[in-house]
């Protein structure tokens, strides 16, 4: 996959192309908005991961440019500055996500991993499946080898959005963010236990678990 | 309305004061002169008896003046003067009379006001002194009469001119109000407009107009401050996070470097931690920031939270329960809302022992809208209760247990920010309850249908 990085921080950028290089991805850099907005318009990336605060062209001008020239790449916004607003402008400027410096690398590649399965958009999926474990988003019904599973609607949605993103690591972050649409670290890591519990419905008397935890990094469910 | 009538009862006092005084002053010329007349009458009377009185008085009554006379004995019969006949008695001020008579001027025969004095001459006559006081009575007449009307003019005069002016003075009042609101909203740009007129509701506007360019300077030093600390420290912060995580991918991931270099890591993310907390707390206190401000409903607010927390309870053996009162919704940024609440809950979760209850309840009291968290636990002696939502503040004397203390100062912040108080009080039987109370002005009606919880 091919991925933008424009970071006026070169030792950040050093780090962050460095890092998406051994994870198998094809990287492109700039250090200031306007190389960066002529790369974005010049060849199509998968995912561009475009600073906030940036020399020449500020980060949201670059967005806001890119999407005004009918760039449909999706946007990872990075922002040292602070949160609470800042958020919503990225989000408005045409960005698709947003991260806070300083961040986790793990939880960065697990939201370009994200942005870019959202590209490929398969059609209107009404069942997701992972190994023997279904789900029914038309009746909102869970299965596993066929036995049925009781869900409540927050663990519905808790699985659909593991099973979207199957294969990939999800951060908590990115559950809380997604499942239960909160902006904030509760101070009681309460997403942990969501998942055990989710856990016990679909993998406790099964031989081979789906729901696995990546250490340092956070969930994912896959078939072996 | 009530000025117009307090003026209009005023000018009224005024006028009829000095109706009454004038005419106490003219009666008192006319009083006079008739006491004159009949002292000189009465010399008269006492040289030559009453037949010398006659004579002056028939003298007298040629001149055609002010002045009448009538001399006439017990059974009313003419005996001397200028007037036909005894005259009907009207009014009798004191020892004064006031009648009509009848005059002939012009050829005509007019009917006219005089004043006098009766005065009994022995022999069972009387002798009536008076003075023409037509023309004092015909103003008085035009005064009484115009009085009303000049009243009813005022009063109409009055309202108008009063209702103008007010509604006039009210649009203007309410231009600043309206403008105000806009801007406690969080739109600093907003000015009062002025009219030109350079009048005092200008120089008003105008001195808000400094004051606010003053406070969004303020502002906006405030927030590019917050931003260049929040840059600064993140940045360097991102680069040593990075190096760390660097290292870490080149050792053996199980040696004990590694290890260590994990637990710099673990402390790296917890002074981003505090660090993001006391920005967060900084930016809701002092205003600067722009959260978005929407209709929720406190009820769906604290019904996702609770079922964010719910298995945590669980694993504890706490009892966590809602009971939402009436819907209401109230305007707030449900993310920090949520937040708050979360700190709360997470709070009373920690420290509430095994078995303990954790109630949540929403409820609209007299004094607003409530959103309060009790639990079963210790509680916070009265004294530390201020104390508490001040930053970095922990009870504990160790510093051991889990949290960077700035919990309540973020739930204090996040009520600041929305105008709430955070009342911290004794739970009964035991334990402590928290209440975040939002004022009545927060209330927004919003049909039902669009009151979703946000979450959905």
């Amino acid at each position: 996959m091919r991925i933008l990085v424009v970071e006026d921080d070169l030792e950040a950028q050093r780090y962050l192309v460095q890092g998406l290089k051994e994870s198998g991805h094809v990287v492109d850099e700039a250090a200031d908005g306007e190389t960066g907005l002529s790369l974005a318009l010049s060849r199509p990336y998968d995912v561009a991961i475009v600073d906030r605060m940036l020399p020449k062209l500020d980060g949201l001008a670059v967005v806001a440019e890119m999407r005004e020239h009918g760039s449909s790449t999706p946007v990872l916004f990075l922002s040292a500055l602070s949160e609470v607003d800042d958020r919503v402008k990225g989000l408005k400027a045409g960005g698709d996500d947003y991260l806070t410096k300083p961040y986790a690398f793990v939880e960065l590649l697990a939201r370009v991993d994200a942005l870019m399965r959202r590209r490929t958009p398969a059609g209107v999926k009404t069942r997701l499946d992972v190994g023997d474990l279904e789900l029914d988003l038309l009746t909102r019904a869970a299965k596993r080898s066929g036995t049925a599973i009781e869900l409540q609607p927050r663990e519905f949605r808790l699985l659909e959005y593991l099973m979207r993103h199957a294969g990939q690591v999800v951060t908590r972050t990115m559950l809380l963010e997604s499942v239960w649409e909160y902006h904030f670290d509760p101070q009681t890591n309460v997403i942990d236990v969501h998942i055990s519990r989710l856990r016990a419905k679909i993998d406790k008397g099964f031989e081979a678990p789906l729901l696995h935890t990546v250490r340092g990094a956070g969930y994912m469910i896959r078939a072996h | 309305m009530i000025y117009v009538l307090l003026f209009a009862f005023s000018v009224a006092a005024l006028l009829f004061f000095t109706y009454w005084n004038t005419r106490r002053a003219l009666d008192a010329q006319t009083d006079q002169i008739i006491e004159a007349e009949i002292t000189g009458l009465g010399e008269e009377y006492e040289h030559f008896g009453l037949q010398g009185l006659a004579e002056t008085v028939r003298s007298r009554s040629l001149h055609t003046g002010q002045a009448l006379y009538l001399l006439s004995d017990g059974l009313h019969h003419t005996v001397a003067g200028n007037l036909d006949s005894w005259p009907q008695i009207s009014n009798s001020p004191g020892n004064m009379v006031e009648f009509d008579y009848e005059r002939p001027i012009d050829g005509k025969l007019e009917t006219r006001r005089a004043r006098g004095r009766v005065f009994p001459v022995p022999g069972d006559f009387s002798l009536l002194v008076a003075q023409d006081v037509h023309d004092r009575y015909l103003t008085e007449r035009m005064f009484t009469t115009t009085l009303p009307w000049t009243m009813l003019a005022i009063l109409v005069l009055g309202t108008l001119g009063g209702a103008l002016m007010s509604r006039n003075m009210l649009r203007r009042l309410d231009a600043i109000n309206r403008t105000s609101g806009e801007i406690i909203a969080g739109d600093l740009t907003r000015r009062v407009a002025l009219n030109g007129s350079g009048d005092e509701f200008d120089t008003l506007a105008e001195n808000l107009n400094r004051m606010l360019d003053r406070i969004e300077r303020l502002m906006l030093g405030l927030r590019e401050v917050t931003d260049s600390v929040a840059h600064d420290l993140r940045t360097p912060l991102n680069r040593l996070r990075n190096r760390l995580e660097e290292s870490v991918a080149k050792l053996n991931a199980n040696g004990s470097e590694a290890f260590e270099i994990e637990r710099a890591i673990a402390e790296t993310d917890q002074l981003i931690g505090t660090f993001n907390a006391l920005l967060l707390i900084a930016e809701t206190d002092a205003g600067t920031t722009r959260a978005a401000m929407s209709p929720l409903e406190l009820g769906a607010v604290a019904a996702d939270v609770v079922e964010l927390y719910e298995p945590l309870t669980e694993e504890n053996k706490v009892a966590l329960s809602l009971a939402a009162g009436t819907p209401v919704a109230i305007e707030g940024n449900r993310s920090l809302i949520a937040q708050a609440l979360a700190n709360l809950v997470d709070n009373a979760i920690k420290y509430t022992p095994s078995g303990g209850q954790v109630r949540i309840r929403t409820a609209v009291t007299s004094q607003g809208v409530e959103l309060s968290v009790a639990d079963s636990g210790p509680g916070i002696p009265l004294a530390d209760r201020s104390r508490v939502t001040e930053r970095f503040v922990r009870l504990e004397a160790s510093r051991n247990s889990p949290g960077t203390g700035l919990g309540l100062s973020l739930v204090a912040a996040v009520a600041h920010f929305h105008n709430a108080e955070l009342i911290l009080e004794d739970n009964l039987p035991t334990g402590l309850r928290a209440v975040l109370r939002f004022p009545k002005s927060s209330i927004r009606i919003v049909p039902p249908l669009s009151l979703k919880s946000a979450a959905e």
